[in-house]
């Protein structure tokens, strides 16, 4: 039945404790969906470590992008500050693009996926858990690396926390939106250039206002305001993001 | 109140038939309102005031934003309605709307930079309308993509909907973007339920455009539709006697 | 007459408008036109007929 190929072995495991769960806790009353999603989200962040290499990428690649700008447009500090918030933006979104393609490919090629949507629990906070999972992974060391980009590019160390919170926030939106595209393109060979072309329309609400919120932290401007747009946009990307990657997923799957 | 009328417009067969007979009814009058808004456009409405000739940019630029923003938005139903009820007709619909909505969005952004230049002196500004209406030509070439790289037409049908039915929170932006923002781009001056400010000379050519372009769009939709349908057939003997003569 | 064509010194804004307008207006008859010949065609290789008919 599966499309995927036989399961690998010992991955399997983490899975089959999801899908036990729904027998177990099938007369109960408590909350086995909260769980499942708990599982999930701990057996992405296991297995991740185990490729600790394939981690790194999106991080490196961050890191190169923004040192194009310098060495392409001008070494002058002073102009680089100014475009810094435009340079730390655009490494962060081209990175968690990359990163997106990693999002679900194992669990699709090894089953997982459909183990998932099989097993009666909800989809919807499994996908919440991986995107969670996928955040923790990507997003976050991305936003504490953005101040290391952003001192190379001539900011103040006054911004540093700004950036780290804008870029933070954003990012989560960032896989919250890139989920969707993920999993409306499960399988497709080559996919990375579709995956963008979906995916950076929806993002692009993020970009600006991440852009504008770090902009106002390099300038020592209150940024509270694009901040909270920020935050509003991760609530909904929340609400409705799993919703529509489980849609999706369950799509993918048939 | 039978609701047979409903159920027909399922049956791949009849939705044929229906398409084929409805076409010349809108084609035909598309013509017609086109030619008479160019006419009186371009020849009958007046110089304005503050933009001279120049404005009558608005005949093909206000009917082009227009379509862009209609057609996603019957995208976007009928794709809602084919993925909750799971109609095939539907999505036949949905997969029509996008290279005529895409098409009419670049039509809308070009002939927008020609009358920003000399209006409003540049071609293009990052401001929400312009960076929106953008947005919104990526969603189509994004539903457009992701349809030609899914072979399977079921799961095509379903994944691209899923797409238009998320996209579809761009078109109010795009709509209220001049209203929620100060943008470059000019405040509403027909879509208003108030009086329109424009004089009726100018007005009445706008709204034959803006009548045409619709239909129009029909006509295109329902040519577009039946070889939508057909590729969802697999064998159906309707088929046999329709694509034998 | 030349009035019309010049459009008040705006001409090398409004005619391209126009032709720009034109021409998606032209594409989508065309490509509609054609894209119901191919599914007709692919239609008919699909049931065996292969364009020979009754």
């Amino acid at each position: 039945m599966s499309r995927f190929g036989s399961p690998a072995a010992g991955v399997v495991v983490q899975a089959g404790a999801i899908t036990r769960q729904s027998t177990v806790w099938a007369g109960s009353h408590q909350a086995p969906m909260l769980d499942a999603a708990r599982l999930a989200l701990t057996r992405d962040l296991q297995l991740a470590f185990r490729k600790r290499g394939q981690l790194v990428q999106p991080l490196a690649f961050f890191a190169m992008v923004t040192m194009l700008f310098p060495l392409a447009i001008s070494p002058e500090l002073a102009r680089l500050r100014e475009i810094a918030p435009g340079v730390l933006w655009a490494g962060a979104l081209l990175a968690s693009l990359l990163a997106l393609e990693f999002l679900f490919r194992d669990d699709a090629h090894d089953g997982t996926l459909e183990q998932y949507a099989l097993s009666g629990q909800s989809l919807t906070w499994l996908m919440f858990a991986k995107t969670a999972a996928h955040w923790l992974l990507t997003g976050l060391p991305l936003a504490l690396m953005a101040p290391l980009a952003a001192l190379s590019l001539g900011v103040s160390v006054a911004a540093v926390p700004g950036i780290v919170v804008s870029v933070a926030v954003g990012s989560v939106a960032l896989s919250l939106i890139g989920s969707i595209g993920a999993a409306l393109t499960l399988g497709i060979k080559r996919s990375g250039a579709l995956l963008s072309l979906l995916t950076l329309p929806l993002s692009l609400p993020v970009l600006i206002f991440g852009a504008r919120a770090t902009q106002l932290a390099i300038s020592g401007g209150p940024l509270l305001a694009p901040l909270e747009l920020l935050a509003a946009l991760v609530v909904l990307g929340v609400t409705l993001a799993p919703l529509a990657a489980a849609a999706a997923v369950r799509i993918s799957l048939e | 109140m039978t609701w047979t009328w409903f159920h027909r417009l399922g049956s791949p067969p009849y939705v044929y038939g229906l398409a084929t007979r409805l076409t010349p009814w809108f084609a035909w009058p598309a013509a017609l309102l086109i030619i008479g808004g160019l006419w009186g456009g371009l020849v009958l409405a007046p110089a304005d005031y503050q933009q001279g000739d120049g404005f009558r940019i608005i005949y093909v630029h206000a009917p082009s934003a227009w379509m862009s923003l209609m057609v996603y938005t019957t995208m976007a139903i009928a794709a809602a309605v084919g993925l909750i009820w799971r109609i095939k007709v539907a999505h036949a619909v949905a997969a029509s709307c996008a290279p005529i909505g895409a098409s009419f969005t670049f039509a809308a952004l070009v002939t927008g930079a020609l009358w920003g230049q000399p209006m409003w002196g540049t071609y293009w500004e990052w401001d929400p309308r312009l960076t929106s209406e953008l947005i919104l030509l990526f969603l189509y070439l994004g539903y457009m993509g992701l349809r030609a790289g899914l072979e399977d037409t079921q799961r095509a049908d379903r994944a691209s909907a899923v797409l238009a039915v998320v996209g579809v929170v761009n078109v109010p932006i795009i709509h209220y973007s001049v209203t929620w923002w100060n943008s470059l781009h000019q405040a509403p001056s027909v879509m208003r339920l108030a009086k329109p400010t424009m004089a009726a000379s100018m007005l009445v050519p706008l709204l034959m455009m803006l009548l045409g372009f619709t239909l129009f769009f029909g006509a295109v939709l329902l040519v577009r539709l039946r070889g939508e349908v057909l590729n969802r057939e697999r064998s159906a003997s309707w088929i046999r006697e329709i694509v034998s003569t | 007459m030349s009035h019309f064509f010049e459009m008040g010194g705006y001409a090398v804004f409004v005619w391209p408008a126009y032709a720009v307008t034109l021409a998606a207006i032209v594409l989508n008859i065309v490509w509609a036109r054609r894209a119901l010949a191919r599914s007709r065609e692919d239609a008919r290789r699909r049931l065996g007929l292969r364009g020979e008919g009754p």
